[in-house]
């Protein structure tokens, strides 16, 4: 069992020790991280053949895959303590060298493509693994993305899960003002895939609802999961600040007394 | 060279079952041999050139060797952050197709033109590159190279039936092939323009010009010192590529006469400005930016007459 909690929780150690940014979208994703490899994803061994594929697209928001794979104990406490030192294999974006990365991302808008062919493989395989791919939904302004998802759609890709990660944010502002999205859900369901709305910080209908989405529809899914910028961190929910800023020591400690008063 | 490479890419199929082939909606009329032999095993994907390129790393990942087509341009530079993030930084077993370098689509104007395709690949150390004069060393060089671990691009020709005199279809990765040795200078070319370069040979030898043909066929490995070696004792090189001058052959050429100290002058027989939208045959677009025979023999002629005064 992995909570949101305990990944926000090495999320805001871990940026402390490192004084890197990119904060608020890792806390953002903590519960769907928290559902997917809090018994979703099926890795026996992380270089299995068999395993599930995870693309975390949305790379800038490594540092809570990095709390799940260490969670998980693919990764251990002295290779997350290294996240952004000299030499480490754990950087802003997931790289390959880090165990248990299946595909090395930062750029938005190429994670799905990289998905769709990775469940494309898993079904000329005759195999019954999943691919998970978690978007930002500012990366849905990328035009390539829309070519991976029309490919999945008109290809039954039914081995193939997405969730948006719907934060109503992005780098300069609110994604209203910048390119809106609306409606995001009727965009991927006119589109051709099956979609569910959900509420991102709600673990348990997360994973209800990705359970269920390992079923053989005919069809790819995704999961518009709505969440909150900086979850879980009063100051930082909704404040475009946080999408870079690294924290003082007293936003430290603070973001870390709010997180033990949920954990309690 | 596009026939070529369907025909050998079918052959191969039945051999090694990790074979797949993706298009970006093009090949009609050349990948069909592959499409009816191995219709689960062909993919078009519509006109989508960056989703092809993360599907086929999707698909190298899980084991397969996916081979993805189109015209050089939208091969190469459409995705070219797909190609580098996906099966070159994740060194994946990818095959990018390019049919069509240079001027090949002539009457199609600028926007199909293959100019600095072989300048952007080559500046990624692990993506392998491969450009065959004709169909026969299309053959070779892919069976050569197709199950290699790392990504590679391959340069088509279109014509299937323009021969390289003396090459016999001989490919070397990473080495040179040498058609013909000649005392007065050195001739290197690159790729379907190859012909051209071999006829320049013959048009500077009808003025009593003896001249060494080399052809590099491949980058990344790249042939230094054994081009480094054999331009040792010349004082001229001319390349010809149907390519930008800069970043291609001519590029390389001067990058061993330069890291490897040299003394051998070179001369850029490439295209030097950015098409003004006049069209025509390819013979003709070759000739208006300097690229034919001709330009070559003027060229040629030129270096050994400056020699003599």
């Amino acid at each position: 069992m992995l909570s949101g909690t305990q990944i926000r929780q090495i999320i805001i150690e871990q940026s402390r020790r490192a004084g890197v940014g990119h904060i608020g979208s890792a806390l953002c994703v903590a519960d769907i991280i928290a559902a997917l490899y809090g018994g979703i994803i099926n890795v026996p061994q992380v270089k299995d053949p068999e395993r599930d594929r995870f693309v975390l697209s949305k790379g800038h928001a490594a540092l809570a895959l990095y709390a799940a794979l260490h969670l998980r104990d693919f990764i251990d406490h002295e290779t997350l303590n290294s996240f952004c030192a000299d030499g480490s294999r754990l950087g802003v974006h997931p790289e390959l060298v880090c165990p248990g990365v299946d595909f090395a991302t930062g750029s938005l808008g190429q994670g799905l493509s990289f998905g769709v062919g990775a469940a494309l493989a898993a079904r000329l395989q005759n195999s019954f693994r999943c691919v998970y791919v978690l978007l930002s939904d500012a990366e849905c302004n990328e035009g390539a993305l829309w070519e991976s998802i029309m490919f999945a759609a008109h290809h039954q890709l039914d081995n193939l899960v997405a969730i948006v990660d719907l934060n109503g944010q992005q780098a300069f502002g609110y994604t209203k003002e910048v390119l809106n999205l609306d409606s995001l859900a009727d965009k991927w369901r006119a589109f051709g895939w099956h979609v569910d709305e959900v509420d991102g910080h709600d673990l348990e209908t997360l994973k209800i609802t990705l359970a269920a989405a390992k079923g053989h529809s005919g069809k790819p899914k995704v999961l518009i999961a709505k969440t909150t910028f900086g979850k879980g961190v009063s100051f930082m929910e909704h404040q475009i600040k946080w999408h870079y800023s690294p924290l003082s020591e007293s936003e430290f400690i603070q973001a870390n007394r709010e997180l033990e008063e949920i954990n309690v | 060279m596009r026939g070529a490479f369907a025909a050998t890419l079918t052959e191969l199929a039945q051999i090694d079952s990790r074979i797949f082939l993706l298009t970006g909606d093009l090949g009609y009329m050349a990948l069909e041999p592959f499409a009816n032999k191995f219709p689960d095993r062909f993919i078009n994907v519509g006109v989508a050139e960056q989703n092809m390129v993360g599907i086929a790393t999707g698909l190298a990942e899980a084991g397969f060797l996916p081979f993805v087509y189109s015209i050089v341009t939208f091969a190469t530079l459409r995705p070219y952050e797909f190609i580098r993030n996906g099966p070159i930084l994740q060194h994946l077993p990818v095959r990018i197709v390019g049919i069509g370098g240079g001027v090949e689509y002539a009457h199609n104007g600028a926007s199909h033109y293959g100019l600095e395709d072989i300048a952007v690949m080559r500046t990624q150390p692990g993506m392998t590159v491969v450009a065959p004069a004709d169909a026969q060393q299309t053959r070779s060089a892919l069976l050569a190279t197709y199950a290699l671990p790392q990504p590679i691009y391959y340069r088509l020709g279109k014509d299937d039936k323009q021969m390289m005199p003396g090459l016999n279809g001989q490919f070397s990765l990473g080495k040179i092939q040498k058609i013909r040795d000649g005392s007065d200078l050195v001739i290197v070319s690159l790729g379907a323009i190859a012909v051209e370069a071999n006829r320049a040979c013959d048009l500077l030898l009808a003025q009593g010009i003896k001249a060494s043909l080399l052809l590099v066929s491949s980058f990344n490995p790249s042939p230094t010192k054994e081009l480094a070696d054999y331009l040792q004792g010349f004082d001229n090189v001319i390349t010809l590529e149907a390519h930008y001058a800069s970043g291609g052959l001519a590029s390389f050429v001067s990058e061993v006469i330069a890291q490897q100290g040299v003394s051998c002058k070179l001369t850029r027989c490439a295209v030097e400005n950015t098409p003004d939208g006049i069209t025509g045959s390819q013979k003709f677009m070759h000739k208006r930016l300097g690229i034919s025979a001709e330009s070559v023999q003027r060229l040629g002629s030129t270096l050994k007459l400056g020699a003599l005064f």
